[in-house]
């Protein structure tokens, strides 16, 4: 393995873990629920990717030939963490849960939740 | 009424390139796995082909690969967005709920392009209306809410109605 | 060089472990409590990935794929069951 990519596959797993760490600080600090829910589904996206993009070049040095495979777990995780994210968000306002007092626009989330239960005025 | 479905032999040929090249990534384009993996793209469309309606399909290749690479750069870019707004204080945050209003009715460019704002700097999709015409979605931190709908219209909307055709 | 940076990138989503398990115990609803879920094993994956790296083989990727397919399956899983009380209709 030469010094460059040696270099390259280093700064691309330091970079990925700290962005996963960013996002992860995002889940334990942010205030309320909904905004909770931004940094994981994009942090851990490009992290994920990074740390994958890393041992994609490695393996691919060392076993001697184009090794693709990682490439399918980042493909998979870019579809599925909006749709997560998503499915997350509707059971949020389904559960009524808190959302932090500066919020705008607030009846567009009651709007939301009259529209999954319309008998519950 | 059952119908007598006419055979195809390729129903879903985007899907059978995709099955084949998936199979191959996974066993290291070997040759015994080139045949294997063809007859299995051959023969699983022809099971699961009945299964499913009919679906829009991209008509404009070269836009929606045009699409795809922005929208791998709006990822980035969205990164380093929630990066600084999270290790910002909590106070300088103005979350807000806005509703887009909706063009596009089909179900295949919709689920594309609710994934595509949940991926982008500081918005998330919440709900859909019943009636498909908004999308609710979440913001982090909002400036201007007629400059944010605008934006997300101009750059993910209208690319997508462009690309199905509809 | 290589193996300084894992050993970097190890403590650094051990910590993000940490931080999501810390959500996961006081996290004071239940969807809350399925982000960090969610979370999690999104770094599991990193880490395991990370472990084959520092031992040099390939193996490990087979259950960073599974770990993947199944996450995704028990968050909508989850999601399902809290929207409707049920997981199957």
């Amino acid at each position: 393995m030469t010094v460059f990519l040696e270099v390259v596959v280093s700064f691309l797993l330091v970079f990925g873990a700290f962005v996963m760490l960013i996002g992860s600080i995002g889940l334990a600090k942010l205030p309320d629920y909904f905004t909770r829910l931004h940094a994981p589904t994009k942090a851990s996206t490009l992290g994920v990717a990074c740390i994958l993009l890393a041992s994609m070049i490695f393996f691919s040095v060392q076993l001697g030939h184009v090794n693709l495979k990682e490439a399918l777990i980042s493909m998979f995780l870019l579809i599925t963490a909006p749709v997560a994210a998503h499915m997350l968000g509707k059971a949020g306002l389904h559960y009524k849960v808190k959302m932090a007092d500066s919020t705008q626009n607030q009846h567009l989330a009651k709007k939301a939740y009259l529209q999954q239960h319309p008998d519950d005025k | 009424m059952n119908k007598v479905r006419k055979f195809v032999w390729f129903p879903t040929p985007y899907h059978s390139i995709l099955l084949w090249l998936v199979w191959q990534i996974l066993h290291d384009f070997s040759r015994g796995h080139m045949v294997l993996g063809a007859m299995f793209a051959i023969v699983i469309p022809w099971i699961v082909a009945p299964l499913s309606e009919k679906e829009a399909v991209a008509k404009k290749t070269i836009k929606a690969v045009i699409y795809t690479f922005r929208l791998l750069i709006d990822i980035v870019a969205s990164n380093y967005d929630v990066a600084k707004r999270v290790l910002q204080s909590n106070r300088s945050l103005k979350p807000a709920f806005i509703a887009v209003p909706l063009d596009i009715k089909e179900p295949v460019p919709l689920a594309i392009f609710t994934s595509s704002v949940s991926l982008t700097p500081g918005t998330v999709s919440v709900e859909l209306s019943e009636d498909r015409k908004w999308l609710y979605v979440h913001v982090l931190h909002l400036e201007d809410e007629q400059q944010l709908i605008n934006l997300i219209k101009d750059r993910y909307e209208a690319p997508l109605k462009e690309i199905f055709g509809c | 060089m290589l193996s300084y940076a894992i050993l970097i990138a190890c403590a650094l989503i051990c910590c993000a472990l940490a931080l999501n398990a810390w959500r996961l115990i006081i996290g004071p609803t239940t969807p809350d409590r399925i982000i960090a879920v969610d979370t999690m094993y999104i770094n599991s994956i990193a880490l395991i990935i990370l472990l084959g790296l520092h031992q040099g083989s390939a193996i490990y990727y087979e259950s960073a794929l599974l770990i993947a397919l199944l996450g995704f399956v028990s968050t909508s899983a989850f999601c399902k069951y809290l929207l409707r009380g049920d997981i199957i209709e």
